[in-house]
């Protein structure tokens, strides 16, 4: 690459990073900006405070907020987990296993995760209601790995698939059951597929908001998105806009932390070195 | 250590192509056997049903005196080195030769005893600590095979183990190989494509077509008495020479001049019209360097070269010759079967490396005429093939390899297997 393509690289890297990352910025700077400031015509608060921060964490919005958090985690790192073992078990089958209805399988997932999530909310929402689901946990975790199965089931085959068979039947030769084979080889290979799954099935749960909204009512099972969607300001001519800045900040970093922290285990390339080289 | 006999065996995909097609082989206790054959003979099918990775359609195989067609890999106690090593990359290499020992849940101390007695007789002692991504090709080779010698095998298993390595090394593994085999005493099934690997390494060699067995015989008997054109022409590099030929009295006239038979050997080629003459390339000779006394036992003939190929130790010429459609075309496919790419008809002949014949010359050659074959170009057999002659070659063979077996395990690499009986397949360290 001559140093004049290398330079148009850089500088189209940059504004693409400036496009994306100023919302980011612009909402961090809004959660630091104290009510009156909102509207202070300036990208920077004129006078940093976290009023905002200690009105969702132990102020008036702190009874919404506090549970939601709980119930955001709680609700989809189970949902992550189970669709991850889920997942792992029909991507192997998937990638190594040759039975009728293998196209079907993939079909259906691809064919469930580009349905619309809006049509069935309403359906689910008077189910739930008939079945006492409606406003708990399993109410939400059922629709969420709905959501999430599929991508995990297309990345994670995609991931056992590129792990060479020999690996298998070595292990298999060397006196390993096909259980054994699979959990001491095929599953410590599969690692960075099973983390990057599971970070993004994660992050569909974490940031869905239709049925959030729509199968809860009450503290029980709230999730964040939801929660954020019902701050009011401190009076009715107020909006709360610093509020949910706040809120938004902190659900942010959740992820960044998860990504941070697998970023090293997702880098692919574990196999290198396990055939010819 | 167990024998291995196979009894009709078949395997037929769904598509019902047969890739191996009743074959029966009987394979001794501590035998050193080599399946060979062109891509696609069924070969490496044959020796993953053997491990137990292929069903086997029908058929017996029984190994160690019993039948094994139902039982699963791990069940079979064999031990296999894959073309690609297959090591684990998530293990160290301590950890990756240990593997089949930790799966049968044996004892910690014993399991750092064997790894380290493997690691001494692979040479591997200081990259036990290290991953597989981090070694290089002849040293992840080292480590697939102290993952077989680590348990005490029935046989062990080797599928191309050294296509992926480059030439250098691939003698030396070869050596390192045979050594390891003749101080273990273990059976051994060896699937390769490359000639070398097959003449040096095995006890006998079973050449296989097309999923069926052409012949099980010693490298020697294969290569001074084969079976048929098939196995005349796969094995020997370069490859035998095959000249048109047409029986009168019993001289058969070739492009090469005539070439008289011993009245015994002409009974057994008379009665056909065509006939092919298979000539190996050290058969012949420059006649000007031929001894006055061995000359009356071959024939001369002048020919004119048409490229010479001088190598220091040894110099080939390349001599092209007419020969009838049919033949052309017959040698054709052969050469197509064999995965070689043979274009004309041309003789490639051997000659003394101070030979001063030249290319684009014609020139006086000698050939002997007491070892070449005579081949039935429809069936491809060979007509003065000597069975008895061949059988003495194996026998001798056999003979040999028992004495190696006894002397490379006298001479204080004993195995420890043979004299403390559980411990194994490894060294005693010395």
């Amino acid at each position: 690459m001559s140093s004049r393509s290398k330079v148009w690289w850089v500088v189209g890297g940059v504004l693409i990073v400036i496009y994306c990352l100023f919302p980011i910025a612009w909402i961090v700077s809004l959660s630091f900006k104290a009510p009156s400031d909102i509207s202070n015509q300036s990208f920077l608060p004129t006078d940093p405070s976290i009023e905002n921060y200690s009105t969702i964490l132990t102020g008036s919005a702190s009874d919404l907020f506090l549970p939601a958090l709980r119930n955001s985690f709680g609700i989809c790192l189970i949902a992550t987990a189970i669709s991850c073992i889920l997942s792992m078990f029909a991507a192997y089958a998937i990638a190594r296993l040759d039975f009728p209805g293998k196209k079907l399988i993939l079909g259906t997932a691809l064919a469930v995760a580009i349905f619309p999530v809006i049509s069935i909310v309403t359906p689910l929402f008077n189910l739930w209601r008939q079945i006492g689901l409606y406003d708990t946990w399993p109410g939400l975790i059922i629709p969420y790995l709905s959501l999430t199965l599929p991508i995990s089931i297309w990345t994670m085959s995609a991931f056992f698939r590129e792990i060479p068979w020999e690996m298998e039947q070595a292990a298999q030769v060397d006196g390993a059951t096909t259980w054994q084979a699979f959990r001491k080889v095929i599953v410590p290979l599969a690692a960075p597929g099973v983390f990057t799954t599971a970070i993004i099935a994660f992050f569909i749960a974490w940031n869905d908001f239709a049925y959030g909204i729509s199968l809860t009512s009450t503290d029980a099972s709230r999730p964040v998105p939801a929660a954020l969607g019902l701050f009011t300001g401190a009076s009715q001519f107020e909006d709360p806009t610093g509020a949910i800045a706040a809120a938004a900040v902190i659900v942010t970093i959740p992820v960044v932390v998860l990504v941070l922290l697998f970023q090293r285990r997702i880098v692919a390339g574990l196999t290198n070195g396990a055939v010819k080289g | 250590m167990a024998s291995i006999e196979m009894r009709n065996i078949v395997k037929q995909y769904g598509d019902g192509y047969p890739a191996v097609n009743d074959v029966s082989l009987d394979i001794a206790d501590g035998e050193f056997m080599i399946l060979v054959g062109p891509s696609g003979c069924g070969k490496s099918t044959l020796l993953r049903m053997i491990v137990g990775l292929e069903d086997i359609t029908s058929g017996d195989m029984v190994i160690g005196g019993k039948r094994v067609n139902d039982l699963a890999p791990r069940e079979r106690n064999l031990s296999m080195v894959f073309q690609n090593y297959a090591l684990y990359p998530h293990m160290t290499v301590f950890e990756n030769i240990a593997f089949p020992l930790r799966l049968s849940k044996t004892p910690d101390d014993e399991v750092r005893r064997r790894v380290q007695e493997a690691s001494d007789v692979l040479e591997l002692k200081e990259h036990l600590e290290r991953k597989p991504a981090n070694l290089s090709g002849g040293q992840r080779q080292r480590v697939a095979m102290g993952r077989a010698i680590v348990r005490q095998a029935e046989a062990f298993l080797f599928d191309e183990p050294l296509s992926n390595l480059d030439a250098k090394l691939r003698g030396q593994m070869r050596t390192e190989i045979s050594r390891l085999q003749r101080r273990l005493g273990i059976t051994t099934v060896y699937v390769t494509h490359d000639q070398t690997e097959a003449m040096t390494l095995g006890d006998r060699v079973c050449v296989l077509r097309k999923g069926k067995i052409q012949q099980v015989a010693s490298p020697r008997e294969l290569y001074e008495q084969p079976v048929n054109l098939f196995v005349a022409g796969f094995i020997g590099s370069p490859p035998m020479n095959f000249l048109p030929a047409s029986l009168e009295g019993t001289t058969l006239s070739t492009p090469f001049g005539p070439i008289a038979l011993d009245e015994q050997r002409a009974a057994a080629v008379r009665g056909r019209d065509l006939l092919l003459v298979g000539i190996r390339p050290e058969y012949f000779e420059d006649a000007s360097l031929v001894d006055e006394a061995k000359r009356p036992l071959g024939s001369t003939f002048r020919a004119r070269v048409d490229v010479t190929e001088w190598l220091g130790d040894s110099q080939y010429a390349y001599i092209p010759y007419e020969a009838p459609e049919a033949i052309t075309a017959q040698l054709r496919d052969l050469s197509r079967e064999l995965d070689s790419e043979e274009l004309r008809t041309q003789a490639i002949v051997s000659i003394d490396s101070t030979s001063r014949i030249r290319e684009g010359r014609e020139a006086e050659f000698w050939l002997d005429s007491r070892k070449i074959h005579v081949f039935d170009p429809q069936t491809g057999e060979n007509l003065t093939r000597d069975a008895e002659a061949g059988a003495r070659l194996t026998q001798m063979a056999t003979e040999d390899r028992v004495e190696q077996v006894e002397h490379a395990q006298s001479t204080g690499q004993t195995v420890s297997g043979q004299s403390s009986g559980p411990s194994g397949a490894h060294r005693a360290t010395a």
